[in-house]
């Protein structure tokens, strides 16, 4: 039973779901569930990433079919280290829907879509199979249609309609790569794939193939010219369901970049250019974006945007050095994005507002939230000793050493930029004095409701604020984490032998 | 829809129909069939029912709403799944075969029992669609 080890998270969060279908309409016994399970999944995800630090790299062949020929999971230390993020934000965002998604919406099976939505981030994450990854991501899509859509508002649906459309194309795009890939190589399997596609002839078509997994997977993360559905879709649903959305939904697209581009076309100049490019572009047109907007959510939305274009720009130079600082700042990006929704959502709850303009007095009103909200802020712009600082260490280092003085321009240039969006954030929401908002009727402000509602909203704020600290200081150990994961990703080798097994 | 043709001929459809359902289920491990199609030929008898019946006929029929079939059958898979983890120790959805011949069914395994649970599933997610739909004012 030890061997299936690694898959244990996954079916554990499909167990849960069904367990959650059968309580349909008891919503109280769902919270409990949902988020003793989300408890459970993190213990598991932490054992198999203790598990696979200490052993290796792990498989399992499905249905017992050995690869290339039927679907294998892997675990390499990258997939179990974001399972483990998974599961951090999969209970910090399960603790705060307890306290924030009003019932209407819970009614409706929100719980258990919550938790499809983290059994496809965790499979997308361990599959070894590219076509494996397509039916992931169709699952985490799917869910996300019906948690964007949950509720009906208006506003709601017409984002929902934009993010459908462009996630919809993406799909299509991914599997007719998928498609070109296989008729070239006649194989699925990634680790299969890296050897067939080197020695493929016609590198032309496989080119096109690689264009194709950028602008798929490209739309999803939200990189330059493909992530306007991602502004426009954000700001609608609950604050819960953006934490997850913008915490780990983009980072998935992210991955799958990484993974297709360190793993099957490896060292291909072109696209190199190509990467760095559209990183240096989706930094400028995020943190522009992000400058000019008013609500707090879409500014928040514009900053994901932004943070996309630091991963691949470090992808674009593709070193050991800038890949660890890749997967430094992904670790550091999904504890920290996850953070800011849930704090635009209790500033909602605070003030009913989301408008910068009109808010205002938190730091007197609520001077203990106020810091609490002040480390995920400026983790984000990464002042020192906090955790955005770091990773742009070897961002920057990498940039100068193989000389691409542009990207090391845009890295500043965004450091730069959202440092000024969070002082002007912190300055009017916090700092400003108090205007009168003119009260909703039958609006549930923070003050009225109950105390252990309210520490639904704290609770996970603090939980992941913790953990960003961590990062911050405990900075010696995550880059110790990143330079493995990096170290693995530059020598796919030892990742190629262990699924085929040819040790 | 209300004629007496329609009427007489559902009641007699629904038993075969469902009959044929399950013969698809069954049928489909290496011919074409499967628990998708039989379970959408299930659906189709008890629509085909609420047609000539009327919505409520069928759901005093059905007895319980059909939305409670999507976990069972999930579950249903889930374990068949399982099941050579917890038996056998082998990974993850490997067929567990009983070596030996059932009457009627032929060879029993744990695909079987995913085929069923899927079977259950789409029974479930249809006649809730459309029970759903033909609900709405």
């Amino acid at each position: 039973m030890m061997q299936q080890l690694i898959i244990y998270p996954l079916l554990f969060q499909l167990f849960l779901s069904i367990v959650l279908m059968f309580f349909w309409n008891k919503i109280n016994a769902q919270k409990v569930i949902s988020i003793a399970g989300s408890i459970i999944a993190v213990i598991l995800s932490s054992y198999v990433f203790y598990y696979v630090w200490e052993n290796g790299t792990q498989k399992v062949n499905a249905g017992n079919w050995d690869a290339p020929f039927g679907i294998v999971f892997v675990a390499d230390t990258l997939a179990v280290t974001l399972v483990l993020l998974t599961a951090l934000s999969g209970l910090a965002v399960s603790i705060f829907s307890a306290g924030s998604v009003i019932k209407d919406r819970l009614r409706f099976g929100y719980f258990p879509i919550f938790h499809f939505l983290l059994l496809g981030l965790t499979g997308a994450f361990l599959t070894g199979d590219l076509f494996n990854l397509y039916v992931w991501f169709e699952i985490i899509i799917i869910s996300s249609f019906v948690l964007i859509t949950i509720g009906g508002e208006k506003a709601q649906l017409e984002g929902a309609v934009k993010y459908f459309t462009l996630n919809i194309l993406a799909s299509t795009i991914f599997l007719t790569a998928i498609a070109v890939l296989y008729g070239l190589t006649g194989s699925l399997n990634m680790a299969d794939l890296a050897g067939k596609v080197a020695a493929v002839e016609n590198r032309g078509l496989v080119e096109v193939a690689a264009i194709l997994f950028l602008i798929g997977f490209g739309t999803k993360a939200s990189i330059f010219p493909l992530y306007f559905w991602l502004p426009a879709s954000y700001h609608t649903p609950p604050a819960a369901v953006s934490a997850i959305f913008g915490g780990l939904l983009t980072k998935v697209g992210v991955y799958a970049l990484i993974r297709v581009f360190t793993l099957i076309f490896v060292g291909d100049v072109f696209l190199g250019e190509i990467l760095m490019v559209l990183a240096i572009l989706t930094i400028f047109s995020g943190g522009v974006g992000a400058l000019v907007q008013n609500n707090v959510r879409k500014v928040f939305s514009y900053l994901i945007i932004c943070h996309i274009g630091y991963m691949i720009a470090g992808l674009g130079m593709f070193t050991e050095i800038a890949i660890t600082g890749v997967i430094f700042y992904l670790i550091h990006d999904i504890m920290v994005k996850t953070n800011l929704f849930m704090v635009s959502g209790i500033i909602f709850k605070i003030k009913s507002s989301n408008s910068m303009r009109a808010l205002g007095g938190f730091y007197a009103n609520y001077p203990k939230l106020s810091l609490l909200i002040f480390i995920p802020l400026f983790s984000l712009v990464g002042i020192p000793p906090l955790s955005g600082f770091w990773p742009k260490i070897s961002l920057i280092g990498e940039g100068f050493a193989t000389e691409n003085y542009w990207t090391v321009a845009a890295i500043i240039f965004a450091s730069f930029i959202t440092l000024v969006i969070i002082a002007k954030l912190w300055a009017e929401v916090f700092w400003k004095d108090a205007k009168e908002i003119p009260e909703k009727p039958k609006f549930e402000y923070f003050s009225d409701i109950s105390k252990a509602r309210k520490t639904q909203f704290i609770l996970p704020i603090v939980f992941l604020s913790l953990i960003s600290l961590y990062i911050g200081f405990g900075a010696e150990h995550i880059q110790l984490l990143s330079s493995r994961i990096a170290n693995e990703l530059m020598n796919s080798q030892q990742y190629i032998d262990t699924v085929l097994n040819n040790s | 829809m209300k004629t007496i043709i329609l009427r007489t001929a559902s009641n007699y459809l629904l038993p075969v129909l469902l009959l044929f359902s399950i013969f698809i289920l069954l049928r489909g491990h290496y011919l074409p069939g499967g628990g998708f199609v039989g379970g959408l030929i299930a659906a189709i008898a008890f629509v085909f029912h609420s047609f000539a019946n009327g919505l409520k006929n069928t759901k005093s029929l059905l007895r319980f709403h059909p939305g409670f079939l999507m976990p069972a059958g999930l579950a249903l898979s889930f374990f068949s799944g399982l099941s050579p983890i917890i038996f056998a120790g082998d990974p993850f959805m490997t067929g567990l075969w009983y070596h030996g011949h059932v009457p009627v069914l032929g060879s029993v395994g744990s695909a079987l029992f995913f085929d069923m649970g899927v079977y259950l599933v789409v029974v479930g997610v249809t006649l809730t669609i459309i029970f759903t739909i033909s609900e709405a004012p």
